[in-house]
């Protein structure tokens, strides 16, 4: 297989991209290669290593717009921000904890064009919601610009959002604006130990649905031994106190966690790593309420996140069957993990039904006339 | 608006005739008197009365619907409860103008998930009144919340005072049913958080009816927050102001709503409502705090102390929630308050980076000048987007045509120091000639292929959104490499 092409300019990428066009090759885009084991392999495709695109291009923290370049590290923008007090809202992470322990490779191209969010996706969205505007090179080999660098904004199709998660399937993002917003000054988790899955997935609808504010939920079915429930404020410290007051009255028995042990447990949820490794992962994406329905169907180790709206599953089952368990329950599951020789065969994305899929057929097209970015991956 | 087809006026008895058969009695109306109701959106300096209304009442009518028009070739417009700002429902003279007031039911209310399944005609402020008993609300809210109904606010992307804090529409549906032009019934995302797939979902909100019509609509609730408080702020220079709202974030505080008005808008909303707004200031904010009790005490406190670090001479701060409420009564009567000082006038809605308030206000200022026309501005200051209401008398030979220019040259100036031309009330016909400004061919090529994607015909609101329709077949199919993509056949389930 040739090497990958590390274009730096969103001219010699649209080159690029419009002389695959033209000889019918296939170009698979890649940032650090975090997610490299996600979708089946593709031994056809051309990689675009986009790292040569880096660099922050604009970041006023007042005005809430960070404007990058898509190649830039994950990490690199997040101290970034961080350095003034603000955030990625949508909590994005490092893949290569779930995938192969190497930390470090995500870029936040990579992350806007996986959809990656974190915990706090239940209260503050996910990049879909933070994303205001990229350039980008489709597969048609121009370079456009869709959306803008200011936070509100009706003109024009919202394509940030369909870019959004499209997994590199329509353009080649090259420049990115997301808004960003204050980080809280005080992170206080609280859990209770011993629910069982309909029971927690009650509390946290309790909690979520109450004044309480919470950012962040989740379920673990062994955490140092037991279930454990926690949930997470954030904010001034006068209105965490106020609303971890609120929250001891609607749970029983939840209680202020310390805060080494918190500081361990988010990023254990949001990496799922509690699971064993060396089996499938998949993360189911349902209503909470049908969630305590889903785990009994399936043999397996799991965790909820999102207020039980996310399963995170290690399970050697029937990929039939767990998408079927995931569709019963109106949801559905994307197989995260798994070795090549499954993933060469079970679609990573969760099928659509026959319409649906005609119709996203038909909007790469829009983009993509050739397939350029149809490396066969999903 | 693109000629009507003399060959479809000519068909409008057999076209009448045909909705007839799909939706009986008074669903559709073809009396001249009868669709005169119907002849223009909330932007009334345009009117045309439609070939037909049909008012369906099943997604199945609907989608035979759209299904015989893709078939004959007729145009359709979509339209809610006619509240656009932007002309978005706008009838075509060869059209069938789709109402959909009569989907006006809330199917389910799930407090575990915390959601909302409503008809497409059910309005903004009956979602919250369904759900305001158990303590809950839905976040956006378009001042015309007690007309405009869902199902525009999903086409037209709806925001509202609280955005900044809550988001705009798009980050509040989880899911829509949509009919496509051809009559396809389509689920896009769901009750879960996210969709499978690509975001459909996230292109259709804001498509301003030009890529199918949603017959069903699942909404996010959210619980009410414990209490609100604002503060009332007036600033002796528009600068201070800004400085102040731009610290105020920097404070790392995210205001349910911070309004600003300028010295013509505090005036003409105080002639109208008599709320106590302080004349003697170049610029008034409405800081808008909420959360539990503590945390608005608190951030009370700190935006005080930035108002007065910027040179705020006035501060009131709500005692209770009538006080809080009489703050916004000025707010919310500056557009009817504008209608007092003239006899017409134009609301405009660009988006700007903050930082460059105080140069684009004397930059309008130069304009109003030049053109002879007065202007008040009220600002969602928190995100920038700015509605110039520009004073005009229809009546005048040659005003309108004046304000107008007036508004596209304010619009040019959002766009030149970074912004955009619509940030809540969409692009419609009223923007639509000013795209290019915004967005090379290039761009607006690319956005018109996804149009091209969900209805290739062009049948579906023409004349928005797009300068120029181009044809679908002319944005060009590239050459797909031996007729095939690649690995039809690898095995999947």
């Amino acid at each position: 297989m040739a090497d990958p092409i590390r274009p730096d300019s969103a001219d010699a990428l649209a080159a690029i991209v419009a002389e695959a066009a033209r000889d019918g090759a296939r170009l698979r885009l890649r940032g650090g290669g975090s997610k490299d084991a996600i979708g089946a392999p593709t031994p056809d495709a051309r990689i675009v290593d986009m790292r040569g695109f880096s660099g922050v291009v604009d970041y006023d923290p007042p005005e809430l717009v960070l404007t990058v370049q898509a190649g830039t590290p994950l990490a690199e923008v997040q101290a970034l921000v961080a350095d003034k007090g603000q955030m990625l809202a949508f909590d994005p992470f490092d893949h290569g904890a779930i995938l192969d322990g190497a930390v470090g490779g995500a870029t936040i191209g990579g992350i806007v064009a996986a959809g990656v969010a974190g915990p706090t996706r239940v209260s503050r969205g996910a990049a879909r919601d933070h994303l205001l505007g990229f350039v980008g090179v489709s597969g048609r080999g121009e370079r456009f610009v869709a959306g803008a660098k200011v936070v509100k904004n009706v003109t024009g199709y919202d394509l940030p959002k369909l870019i959004t998660g499209s997994w590199g399937r329509l353009a080649a993002i090259t420049e990115l604006t997301l808004k960003v917003l204050p980080a809280p000054r005080l992170r206080l988790t609280l859990g209770v130990t011993g629910l069982d899955p309909a029971a927690a997935i009650s509390a946290m609808a309790r909690a979520m649905g109450s004044a309480a504010e919470v950012s962040a939920a989740a379920h673990l079915q062994d955490w140092n031994g037991a279930p454990l429930t926690a949930i997470r404020l954030d904010g001034f410290p006068s209105s965490v106190e106020a609303r971890a007051a609120l929250l001891t009255r609607l749970v029983d028995g939840i209680a202020p966690l310390a805060d080494e042990e918190a500081a361990r447990l988010w990023p254990a949820i949001t990496t799922a790593a509690p699971l064993p490794a060396g089996v499938p992962l998949w993360r189911i994406i349902a209503p909470a309420a049908q969630m305590p329905n889903v785990i009994p169907a399936i043999n397996g180790a799991w965790l909820l996140d999102w207020a039980g709206g996310l399963l995170w599953l290690a399970s050697a089952d029937d990929p039939q069957a767990i998408r079927a368990a995931a569709m019963q329950a109106g949801g559905h599951a994307m197989l995260v993990r798994a070795d090549a020789e499954t993933r060469a065969i079970v679609p990573a994305l969760h099928p659509q039904p026959n319409m649906l899929a005609a119709l996203e057929e038909r909007v790469r097209r829009a983009f993509d006339p050739a397939g350029v970015f149809e490396t066969g991956r999903f | 608006m693109p000629a009507p087809d003399e060959a479809v006026l000519a068909r409008r008895g057999e076209i009448v005739a045909a909705m007839r058969a799909i939706v009986a009695g008074e669903g559709v109306i073809d009396k001249a008197d009868e669709l005169r109701p119907y002849e223009s959106d909330a932007l009334t300096a345009y009117r045309q009365p439609p070939m037909v209304v049909v008012l369906p009442e099943t997604t199945e009518q609907v989608a035979a619907i759209l299904r015989w028009c893709h078939a004959n070739r007729v145009k359709v417009v979509p339209r809610g409860a006619g509240t656009s700002l932007s002309g978005g429902a706008l009838p075509l003279a060869d059209g069938v103008l789709l109402g959909m007031a009569r989907f006006n039911r809330i199917l389910e209310v799930d407090y575990a998930d915390r959601l909302v399944v409503v008809q497409p005609g059910v309005t903004n402020l009956a979602i919250t009144r369904a759900v305001e008993d158990e303590g809950f609300y839905y976040a956006p809210d378009p001042s015309s919340q007690i007309a405009c109904t869902i199902g525009g606010n999903v086409a037209e992307n709806s925001g509202g005072v609280h955005c900044l804090k809550y988001g705009l529409t798009t980050n509040n549906v989880l899911g829509v049913e949509f009919v496509t032009i051809e009559g396809e019934v389509l689920r896009i995302g769901g009750r879960g958080l996210e969709p499978a797939g690509l975001d459909l979902l996230g292109v259709i909100v804001g498509s301003e009816g030009l890529l199918g019509v949603v017959t069903e609509v699942t909404v996010r609730i959210l619980p009410r927050p414990e209490t609100a408080r604002a503060l009332l702020i007036g600033f002796p220079e528009v600068e201070g102001a800004g400085r102040c709202v731009a610290d105020v974030i920097a404070a790392g505080i995210i205001p349910a709503g911070m309004e600003m008005m300028d010295k013509p808008a505090v005036h003409a909303a105080e002639a109208f409502v008599q709320v106590g707004y302080p004349l003697d200031v170049e610029a008034l904010l409405i800081v808008e705090l909420d959360g539990p009790a503590a945390e608005c005490n608190h951030l009370l406190e700190e935006v005080e102390k930035i108002a007065r670090a910027n040179g705020a001479i006035s501060i009131r701060i709500s005692a209770d929630d009538d006080e809080r409420v009489a703050f916004w009564a000025g707010r919310k009567a500056a557009f009817p308050a504008a209608g007092r000082l003239a006899p017409d006038y134009l609301c405009m809605d660009g988006t700007i980076p903050r930082r460059r308030l105080p140069d684009v206000l004397t930059r309008m200022c130069a304009l109003s000048g030049q053109y002879g026309l007065g202007v008040i501005n009220v600002f969602h200051a928190g995100d920038g987007n700015l509605h110039p209401l520009i004073l005009y008398d229809a009546n005048k030979p040659g005003e309108l045509e004046q304000a107008e220019a007036f508004g596209a040259d304010i619009l040019r100036l959002c766009v030149e120091v970074g912004g955009v031309l619509t940030g809540e009330h969409g692009v419609g016909v009223e923007k639509r000639d000013l795209m290019p400004v915004m967005f090379s061919p290039v761009d607006l090529a690319q956005q018109q292929r996804v149009k091209c994607a969900f209805d290739p015909e062009l049948l579906l609101n023409p004349g928005k959104m797009f300068p120029e329709l181009h044809r679908c077949a002319e944005l060009g199919r590239m050459h797909v490499h031996r007729g095939a993509l690649p690995f039809p056949d690898l095995p999947r389930f």
